[in-house]
């Protein structure tokens, strides 16, 4: 007889419910009848999340000291339980982004791998030792190769697919390189046991942990790691677009946090360099690359590798200030992003063609809704008052100058006065362009309101809102999370 | 409470003229109706408020970030009381306009963004927080890029770029200086803040009020935005927007930073005597009747920043007087502007003339408010003038000298504009049939110069309650612990 390890299901139970769904909804592809397919899968995608959600935040609740679970691979704390909270309702938003999508025979799959990915990301923000940080990270990112290419009888999405795999295969490459440089110098795979190992200087672990940097920030998107992020952005099925925008950001920047501060304290003088370092030209190539950009999605995209950008330079700050930031930070931007994509979707769809600057003009006043949604979607990634995002700016700005990089505020400043360009822009073409001029007509008429997606904005706009008026008791639940680091 | 209630009230009215789907005229006539609601709210508060108080007075202090020491306070002292009282009177005017001139398109969206601005402008001048100030200040923007890129003139989108670029550059650099101050003071509360000497953090501040004021040289988006806005829109970014910066100028330019403000006081100086000259100039030499007030309103910007800078009880005072009288004269203007340009559909001076005859209304009125707008002796604006001259020769004879320049450009640019509309020979546009103003239109801009005039007859009303004992160095230097 084996002893088995004592194992926390507790803290698996968000992992192991979305894997339960991903099973439900895979299962239904093939057993349920077609006409029951798209809504047999969504329902067990969307409890899977709300489950997760609910056992994310219990986790959040219960877990004041860090625990080591399964043999020190994992770890059970309030970070992991706030990263992964986020990620689950996340995803249960992009579900009904997600609802009324075109494609065709493939709902079970899609939602299958939704769920999957998530689990991945969920599993991912846990991982203690760079064994599970790996497998966590090929987890979902398998999962989101497929569903980028999804829509296989659009050739963009094909293309979006091929080149996240090749793209995000080297990333991965150089992620596993960089682990099996750190374990050759110190021997250890558990981040607080390398930490511990103190190899100091070693060549090794410096080429090491560089690499490791390197292969998260593809992930993260930040620049210049960031070329793949345009393409896959634009040709992925939106409402995958709104989920990589924020689920795969907020996994990546949360683990890059983790590690940087679990493993690596004793080199913090160099990583915070190196990170800055990303994050100014994240922030320069973003804002300026999105200048020129006519595809919303692109645009978007662009945006979205200049908001690393800005949490970078949370993560750069390299304190607890920084780390309560950067997860304030996340949560306004999730909301931000998912529902700015969701606004583009809805444009898609009743245009059923790829939606540019030009598409969404006059969408202010004949969607008001959905146009004042995406307008305060702007102003908030702008970093203006009166939403989420304002603060998330704020307190990164904040905690970079009490960490005294003052040059950090000002080059975040100036991007953001960069990034007012292409933000308000947007809102120009929503407002002050009319659509009847440029001859724009829904194919085939108007199409049926979607209540689903409508919800999903709604919601993503209460948060960004929500956000702003209550800062002060998210910030809290991020200082706590922030505080089961060790700085 | 009457603060927060001041705040709430035309946001609350703007969510509900913004959801309720109701006709043009009544959505219209219900903002109106929230404008003066919101007056009479602010009349009520001028009954509770105590002048001789030293203290921030019908406030709310609600905690906000507390770990970053941010906190919604509002308040009033009371010269921001008094410019309150100008943004509600002035907003309620050009609501009224709109509603007049029957707001074509849109009505719903336009009102809600007019009755949103109301409630940012109150809340910039209420702030007693930092933090809160910048919310309100950039807050401020969001309706007026909409208000002047939708309903504008025809180069509305080279105006709302010029605008937003020039006034987000100031308000960052502004953003990096309010984390900076308030990260170093450890609170974000201008009630609590001690002082600063950094000349950094200063010059954010400074640079961000004078792009919005604005002072030479940072005025490049007024030409284009005063003539592209809507007319209404125009008078209250001069007439009350342009006040907020001379807000912050006091509580936290002149307050927070007294050592760099000494450094800084002779560059300031300088170019606001520049602005007024310059501004006053080109108000002689515009080719039309916006060019003329906007730039009028560069000058009196100008000459406001002399009567702050000058740092003495005289000059402050007459600074906060003339904010004030400045903010009712310079909407009267823009009004009457705009009730000439919609008679004769340009406002191009060579295209107008002989308006007097037969319009005696419209001529009495234009001729009052022009008046008052070059400072005749007696009036409230010569008062205003006069306190800053009388402060500014503490400064320097050569200052009072530039004062009195200014003067004399307004008595010559302001004439050039009643002659060219009412007195010289017909032009083009100024057709035969054209009306006297309308009963509406006077009912809009009477109130307005009944406020002058009581104004001119008892300066004193507003200059010597703005700062408790009419002391105003010393309350803005006591204002810091």
């Amino acid at each position: 007889m084996i002893d088995t390890p004592k194992v926390d299901w507790l803290a698996l139970a968000p992992t192991l419910a979305l894997l339960g769904a991903s099973g439900v909804a895979l299962l239904g592809a093939v057993l349920v009848p077609e006409w029951m397919r798209r809504t047999v899968a969504a329902v067990a995608a969307f409890a899977g999340f709300v489950v997760a959600a609910v056992f994310a935040g219990i986790l959040l609740d219960s877990s004041p000291t860090p625990t080591p679970l399964v043999q020190e691979s994992m770890i059970r704390d309030e970070l992991a339980g706030l990263a992964q909270l986020i990620l689950a309702v996340t995803g249960a938003v992009v579900v009904f982004v997600a609802w009324s999508e075109r494609r065709r025979d493939n709902h079970g799959e899609y939602y299958a791998l939704l769920s999957a990915a998530a689990a991945g990301m969920i599993f991912f923000v846990g991982a203690e030792n760079l064994m599970t940080l790996f497998l966590g990270l090929e987890w979902f990112s398998l999962s989101l190769y497929v569903l980028c290419a999804l829509d296989t009888d659009r050739e963009t999405s094909l293309e979006a697919g091929l080149k996240y795999v090749i793209v995000g295969g080297f990333g991965s490459a150089v992620l596993l390189f960089g682990s099996a440089l750190v374990y050759g110098a110190t021997e250890e795979l558990g981040f607080s046991q390398i930490a511990a190992a103190e190899a100091g200087d070693d060549v090794f672990l410096v080429a090491g942990l560089a690499m490791i940097v390197a292969g998260l920030a593809f992930k993260v998107s930040a620049a210049p790691f960031h070329m793949w992020t345009p393409d896959v952005y634009q040709g992925a099925p939106t409402s995958v677009t709104a989920f990589m925008s924020a689920a795969t950001k907020t996994a990546a920047l949360v683990m890059t946090l983790r590690i940087l501060t679990t493993a690596f304290p004793e080199e913090s003088e160099l990583w915070t360099i190196a990170i800055a370092v990303i994050a100014c030209v994240s922030l320069a190539w973003g804002n300026i690359a999105a200048l020129a950009q006519s595809d919303v999605k692109r645009l978007l995209a662009y945006s979205s590798i200049s908001h690393a950008g800005f949490m970078l330079i949370a993560v750069a700050a390299g304190t607890d200030r920084g780390a309560e930031a950067l997860l304030f930070y996340l949560v306004p931007y999730s909301a931000m992003s998912v529902g700015a994509f969701a606004v583009v979707a809805a444009r898609e769809r009743e245009l059923r063609a790829p939606v540019n600057l030009e598409s969404l003009a006059g969408l202010g006043w004949e969607r008001p809704l959905l146009g004042a949604a995406l307008w305060l979607f702007m102003l908030g990634m702008a970093g203006f008052p009166l939403t989420g995002g304002f603060f998330g700016k704020l307190f990164v700005f904040s905690a970079a100058y009490e960490a005294g990089d003052w040059w950090l505020v000002l080059v975040g400043v100036a991007a953001t006065a960069v990034s007012l360009a292409y933000y308000l822009n947007v809102v120009r073409w929503l407002y002050m362009r009319s659509g009847t001029e440029l001859r724009l007509a829904p194919a085939g008429g108007s199409p049926p309101r979607e209540y689903a997606l409508g919800l999903a904005v709604a919601a993503a706009a209460v948060v960004t809102v929500g956000t702003f008026v209550f800062a002060q008791p998210i910030l809290d639940v991020a200082g706590h999370a922030a505080a089961s680091l060790p700085f | 409470m009457l603060a927060t209630w001041l705040i709430l009230l035309p946001l609350a009215g703007a969510l509900v003229v913004a959801i309720l789907p109701l006709p043009r005229l009544v959505t219209g006539g219900l903002a109106f109706l929230v404008a003066l609601i919101e007056v009479g709210l602010w009349i009520v508060a001028v009954s509770r408020f105590d002048f001789d108080g030293e203290d921030v007075q019908l406030g709310t202090s609600e905690e906000w970030v507390e770990s970053l020491g941010i906190s919604y306070t509002v308040g009033f002292y009371g010269f921001s009381l008094w410019l309150a009282g100008v943004t509600v009177v002035v907003m309620a005017a050009a609501i009224g306009y709109a509603l007049w001139v029957g707001r074509r398109d849109r009505a719903r969206g336009y009102h809600a963004l007019m009755l949103f601005l109301t409630g940012a402008i109150v809340a910039t001048f209420a702030a007693q927080d930092l933090l809160l100030f910048y919310v309100a200040f950039e807050a401020m923007l969001i309706p007026l890029y909409v208000l002047i890129g939708v309903w504008g003139g025809e180069r509305r989108a080279a105006a709302t770029l010029t605008f937003v670029v020039y006034t987000m550059a100031g308000s960052l650099l502004m953003l990096a200086s309010v984390v900076a101050f308030g990260v170093t003071q450890d609170t974000f509360s201008l009630v609590d803040s001690g002082t600063s000497d950094n000349e950094w953090i200063f010059l954010g501040f400074a640079i961000a009020f004078a792009v919005k004021a604005p002072l030479f040289p940072f005025h490049g988006w007024l030409p284009l935005s005063y003539r592209e806005a809507p007319v209404e829109v125009a008078a209250v970014l001069s007439g009350v927007v342009s006040k907020t910066a001379v807000y912050g100028f006091l509580v936290i330019v002149l307050a927070k930073f007294p050592e760099p403000v000494d450094d800084f006081t002779t560059l300031v100086l300088v170019l606001s005597g520049a602005a007024l000259v310059y501004g006053s100039v080109l108000a002689f030499r515009a080719p039309d009747l916006r060019g003329i007030v906007a730039y009028s309103s560069l000058a009196q910007m100008g000459l406001i920043t002399l009567g702050l800078f000058a740092f003495n009880d005289l000059g402050l005072d007459g600074a906060v007087l003339l904010s004030v009288a400045h903010a009712l004269v310079s909407t009267t203007m823009f009004l009457l502007v705009g009730t000439v340009e919609r008679r004769c559909g340009t406002g191009d001076l060579a295209a107008l003339g002989g308006m007097a005859r037969g319009r005696p209304v419209l001529a009495t009125v234009l001729l009052v408010a022009g008046m008052i707008a070059l400072a005749v002796p007696g009036s409230t604006t010569f008062a205003g003038e006069f306190l800053i001259m009388a402060g500014v020769y503490e400064e320097g004879w050569g200052y009072a000298a530039v004062v009195a320049l200014g003067i004399v450009l307004a008595a010559m640019y302001v004439l050039r504009l009643i002659s060219a509309v009412l007195h010289v020979r017909p032009g083009p546009a100024a057709r035969e049939e054209a009306l006297d103003l309308r009963p509406g239109e006077l009912a809009l801009v009477l109130p307005l110069i009944a406020c002058l005039i009581a104004l001119s007859v008892w300066p004193a009303v507003v200059s010597e309650s703005s700062f408790p004992n009419d002391e105003p160095t010393r309350a803005l230097s006591e204002a810091s612990p």
